[in-house]
């Protein structure tokens, strides 16, 4: 068992007296102070997303007319959900310390295997099974590394992000796949029948049910909680910390897989490039969620609102005009703000504290951009 | 009969120990596989040799090199820069387009990329150590932002090497210390490869000798043990990174006279290749040990491997795969031998 330096840096603030779910704002530390308690609600990360996401839909109605129209809703939707199924995936893993550089890797790999089989002549409902698989025995290989051979997940799913690249690329070479039959491309493309709501963004709320379940009220969920808290002190308490590790990174495999899938349908088209780019994203929708890169903190509806508020920013983006290149100089603000506002609050409190107990609280200061690996 | 078994168990362990030490250096390991590897492909592939071929190979090599240099004392301090590549690219257009626009000298120039450079790591350095946002966080945002702001000076616009001065471009072509006896020409050693060596054998000595340099490990491996003895752990980060933007601005500007042609997307991908360098060249990612000269050695095995493909005729979508299997395979015989030997320890301690 090798030696795990983040248990030992774990910045005091993790105490287990904050929740998971509410950012360091909120100790509820005195019952009884319902001013406190308010604040508690008042400044969860949730209320603050809903906030910015009323902002952001309040400027795109300034920018056009045609913002607020459901047309425009199942156009700028559709379009994410690739995204924001694999930041669902992400979470957890994110939750348990780990990171999934690889996903839009395997967005292309999967992408590619797709094209090969299709054009080789195999019906695809017999392609995307098998896709799922490639994706589930990537995403496998990614955690065995991981929790077997204890290696930083950074570092192997880093060497992941190459090599399934590489993979896609050794598939489909510099060629491209398309026209794939309708009756697929309309699950892609398409909307359910009577409504503007794309068929892609059902599945995606049906994924998100599912993850919002399992992470938040089932034992599954309380230990991915707990190895991300202290991994030490899990495996004592009978979490099969490894297992269960692994088995995060396989779905987010599968998951990046059928994100593959989806993209694939969408565009109607495979190119070994596929995806590209989009990890950025994926890390970017769970850190706007209020899941911690450290580890230990995080909620699948704060990931599922920070899906709506991206989404809702690039069509306002776009409605103004502002092409796709500037359009990802906002998502890194938005990132970076997203991480300093919370940062920023901390240490107001931390203050604040000091001045009220008029006595040095002893806070560690944690290395200034720590990651944990 | 028993002392001669415990002898000869003794002997067996010095020379595993020695095999084990060995292996252990990695700048040692690698160095040989790359010498072993470049013969190889000297043998299958005589044009590997030519000096064309040489050149062209320790050029973009020594452009990796320098920003591998950077991102290992980064790493070193158990962070990590994703946005390097979108340092270079800026520092590489913006240089490019200053002598576009006006008749500049091109020590000018250099200051302008370094200056810039050192400009970007310190945003990065701001927001990671006064702003404590987490490094991955933070400079995936970076990667993008600075990307972006290459977009807006480019315009739509790309650089062709006519628009450069002469002085600018030549760079990448010349080479000093060249001689000739007799028959045998010796073609010099490029420029980019002397300041290469020069800005590894600078850093290699500053992170041995100087306080800062120690610092920087001592915050990486222990950062509690290091703020307990007095080490501001904001100010060495905040230093690493500078000093990170500082040479991916010398790697932008040897980027623009390397290519002379220059799209708003150039450097795209880079990120990649400097921190599989860094990690192929035994770094440890979790922090407090590596040394830049294998971070440079690092990146001239991969830039090998990239060109043996090509002068073996052999497809260049395999680059990409052969560069994640590198990686793998490279932190997998760390863990292992990390593993063997902490077994080893154990046992010897039973006895």
């Amino acid at each position: 068992m090798t030696q795990d330096p983040q248990t030992v840096n774990r910045p005091p603030d993790s105490s287990p007296t904050s929740t998971e779910a509410s950012i360091a704002v909120g100790h509820p530390r005195n019952a009884t102070n319902l001013g406190r308690g308010l604040v508690s609600v008042v400044a969860r990360w949730e209320v603050l997303l809903i906030v910015i996401l009323a902002v952001v839909i309040w400027e795109g109605n300034q920018i056009s007319p045609f913002y607020i129209d459901w047309t425009n809703f199942g156009f700028s939707t559709g379009g994410t959900m690739e995204v924001a199924i694999m930041a669902l995936a992400m979470t957890p893993i994110i939750i348990t310390g780990d990171i999934d550089l690889s996903v839009e890797s395997m967005v292309g790999l999967s992408g590619a295997v797709l094209g090969v089989l299709w054009a080789g002549g195999l019906p695809l409902q017999f392609g995307i099974p098998i896709v799922l698989c490639v994706g589930l025995v990537g995403g496998l290989f990614n955690g065995m590394l991981v929790t077997r051979w204890g290696l930083p997940a950074l570092v192997v799913t880093l060497g992941t992000l190459a090599l399934y690249r590489g993979l896609a690329q050794v598939v489909l070479g510099t060629s491209y796949v398309s026209n794939f039959p309708k009756a697929f491309t309309d699950f892609g493309q398409g909307y359910v029948p009577g409504t503007s709501v794309p068929w892609t963004l059902l599945a995606f709320l049906t994924a998100a049910a599912i993850f919002c379940v399992v992470i938040h009220m089932t034992w599954i969920g309380r230990q991915v909680f707990a190895i991300g808290k202290n991994k030490e002190a899990a495996r004592y308490s009978g979490v099969r910390v490894a297992t269960l590790r692994t088995a995060l990174f396989a779905v987010s495999g599968m998951v990046a897989a059928f994100a593959g899938v989806m993209l694939a349908l969408r565009t109607n088209s495979v190119r070994s490039d596929n995806g590209s780019g989009l990890t950025l994203i994926v890390v970017m929708i769970a850190v706007l969620g209020g899941v911690d890169i450290n580890g230990g903190k995080g909620t699948i509806p704060g990931v599922i609102l920070a899906v709506f508020t991206l989404a809702a920013l690039q069509s306002a983006l776009r409605l103004a005009g502002v092409s796709s290149e500037y359009q990802n100089v906002t998502i890194g603000l938005l990132l970076i703000f997203s991480v300093i506002t919370p940062q920023l609050a901390r240490q107001f409190r931390v203050l604040a504290d000091r001045v009220r107990q008029g006595r040095h609280r002893p806070v560690r200061d944690p290395i200034p951009g720590e990651v944990v690996r | 009969m028993a002392s001669n078994v415990a002898v000869g168990a003794n002997a067996r362990r010095r020379v595993g120990a020695l095999i084990g030490g060995f292996a252990r250096s990695r700048e040692l390991t690698l160095a040989v596989v790359l010498v072993a590897l470049a013969t190889l492909v000297a043998a299958r592939a005589p044009n590997f040799l030519a000096s064309t071929n040489v050149v062209s190979v320790t050029a973009l090599a020594a452009i990796i090199a320098i920003a591998a240099v950077g991102e290992a004392l980064v790493i070193i301090t158990k962070n990590i820069d994703l946005s390097v590549e979108s340092t270079i690219g800026l520092v590489a257009f913006v240089v490019a387009e200053v002598l576009k626009q006006h008749n500049l000298p091109i020590p000018a120039a250099w200051a302008i990329g370094i200056g810039l450079g050192l400009a970007l790591g310190m945003a990065n350095g701001v927001v990671i150590a006064i702003f404590r946002v987490p490094s991955i966080v933070a400079t995936l945002g970076t990667l993008s932002i600075y990307r972006g702001l290459t977009y807006w000076v480019a315009n739509g616009h790309e650089i062709n090497s006519n628009d450069l001065p002469a002085g600018y471009t030549d760079a990448a072509s010349r080479s000093i210390l060249g001689f000739r006896i007799g028959d045998f020409q010796f073609p010099g050693v490029p420029i980019f490869v002397v300041l290469a060596v020069f800005v590894v054998i600078v850093a290699a000595l500053a992170l041995r000798y100087t306080v800062p340099g120690r610092q920087l490990y001592a915050v990486g491996s222990n950062a509690e043990a290091a703020a307990t003895i007095g080490i501001r752990s904001q100010s060495t980060v905040f230093l690493a990174f500078s000093l990170c933007g500082m040479l991916a601005g010398v790697a932008g500007v040897l980027w623009g006279m390397e290519f002379g042609q220059l799209y708003a997307s150039s450097g795209t991908g880079q990120s990649l290749a400097i921190i599989a360098a860094v990690v192929v060249g035994g770094v440890s990612i979790s922090g407090g040990s590596g040394t830049v000269i294998g971070a440079a050695i690092g990146a001239l095995f991969l830039g090998l491997i990239n060109n043996a493909l090509t002068v073996l005729l052999l497809p260049q979508e395999w680059l990409q795969m052969i560069y994640g299997a590198v990686i793998l395979f490279a932190v997998s015989t760390d863990a292992l031998i990390q593993l063997r030997s902490q077994r080893a320890k154990a046992r010897s301690r039973i006895r």
